[in-house]
């Protein structure tokens, strides 16, 4: 199971804020034009320390949401109703702001066109975030790797970066929504079950690398379904975030 | 640090918090998040086993009653994840690595636990004993949830959570260290919270 090593040490370091796209009523996207920036793989993370005046520091983890061979760093925040370093960032900070970080950090959840495929990916919320970089990635390098993405939503107005799913090439996207949606709404319109997995997701035959990413629950309802219908644990990799966690 | 969040005052930590108890880095939370790489695995109890092999005369082996039937301890800790949250006086009740070694003679120093699912971490065995690790199968007074580790998952609270393996079935006792699972994508090889050791090279 070992992977590529990260060894480099992970220093600190200032970027500066270039872009920000509000993304939906709680996600933005803010790019980052890092001097020292190493690179990164599709599905890793950063870490964000932000500093008050008085010295007091928080740190919250952050997927990237930007391919490797894009200009800027992108991270999409979404804001959290009792977070701390959430509302900051996808609210507070402005263009031309600094913010520190360290990484990429992760080499586990990651994807690349080395790596091959089909691929099937299952996207909670905001965990749609770095299968973005993954799909830009496999954009960039002109890769026919067949993609299937479920993308889970409460509704429609939080679906993140919905249009540039939709026009990627050969990328198969579903949505369900959980909680809301519109009477034209052609979608799925419940939480994931076995039965909506085994509809959308590739046969256990075509063996595919499969990616989860969400809160607990979906993840845990996603990779049990998957299990269910055949797929071997071992190609099913997950990364949670916990229900509040006070991000 | 001259470095200020423009405009960032923070949350602080709520005042009933004990400050000298969080580590660097770290945020108090109330609730349990989940972090896994995987499925979570299902081990029928009657099929389970817990194992001590590598570097002993005779391999040790327990199945679930066993296990149970071996003196338990309650264990109320501060638990702290490499994800930065942390969250305090969580109660356990398990079985001292202490108790499981006990009457075993090894030359070795170092150990590595496996889990079902093939995840891996390594300590060294001064970590794992001296009243410092259990094997866990009890949380907040009920069985381990699977989703936290159960049925049963280590417990090594005076590290990173990543280290207190879940669904833990075998320590394998090692005269070298060998990375585990993070710590071959460049997580700390150690991993001690007070001393912020998240990543390789902290």
């Amino acid at each position: 199971m070992a992977g590529t090593a990260v060894r480099r040490r992970l220093i600190w370091q200032l970027g500066t804020v270039v872009e920000l796209v509000d993304e939906t009523a709680d996600a933005r996207s803010i790019a980052l034009e890092l001097p020292d920036w190493a690179g990164h793989r599709p599905g890793q993370h950063v870490d964000v320390r932000l500093t008050a005046d008085d010295g007091y520091q928080a740190q919250r983890s952050y997927s990237i949401a930007s391919a490797p061979e894009d200009d800027h760093l992108v991270l999409t925040v979404e804001r959290l109703p009792d977070g701390e370093v959430s509302p900051y960032l996808a609210g507070d900070l402005g263009v031309g702001d600094q913010l520190e970080l360290r990484g990429p950090i992760g080499g586990y959840f990651v994807w690349d066109t080395g790596a091959g495929g089909p691929v099937q990916l299952f996207a909670g919320g905001s965990g749609v975030v770095p299968f973005r970089a993954m799909l830009r990635h496999r954009a960039a390098a002109k890769s026919t790797v067949p993609v299937r993405l479920l993308y889970s939503a409460k509704r429609l107005g939080d679906v993140i970066y919905r249009d540039e799913l939709a026009a990627f090439d050969e990328v198969d996207v579903r949505f369900t929504l959980t909680r809301e949606w519109p009477d034209d709404w052609d979608g799925y319109r419940r939480r994931l079950d076995p039965e909506l997995v085994g509809e959308v997701a590739w046969p256990s035959a075509e063996r595919p690398l499969v990616y989860i990413c969400g809160p607990t629950g979906f993840v845990e309802a996603a990779a049990e379904a998957m299990v269910q219908l055949g797929h071997d644990p071992a190609r099913i990799k997950t990364e949670r975030f916990g229900p509040s966690g006070g991000g | 640090m001259s470095f200020v969040s423009r405009g960032f005052h923070g949350r602080r930590r709520p005042e009933d918090v004990d400050p000298s108890r969080i580590p660097p880095g770290q945020y108090v939370t109330t609730d349990f998040p989940v972090l896994s790489a995987g499925p979570t695995p299902h081990t029928a109890l009657d099929r389970w086993t817990f194992e001590i092999d590598g570097e002993v005369d005779e391999p040790l082996s327990w199945s679930w009653s066993e296990l149970q039937a071996l003196p338990a301890e309650t264990i109320t800790v501060d638990i702290h994840c490499v994800t930065k949250w942390s969250k305090l006086d969580t109660s356990w009740r398990g079985v001292s690595i202490d108790t499981l070694l006990d009457g075993v003679d090894t030359t070795a120093e170092h150990v590595t636990a496996t889990s079902d699912g093939g995840y891996t971490t390594n300590l060294p065995l001064e970590d794992v004993t001296g009243g410092k690790a259990w094997i866990a199968f009890e949380y907040g007074g009920e069985p381990l949830d699977p989703e936290h580790g159960g049925p049963a998952r280590l417990l090594v609270p005076h590290l990173y959570f990543w280290k207190s393996a879940k669904w833990v079935r075998r320590l394998t006792l090692r005269l070298d260290d060998e990375p585990g699972f993070w710590e071959s994508y460049g997580y700390h090889n150690y991993g001690d919270p007070w001393r912020e050791q998240r990543y390789a090279g902290d």
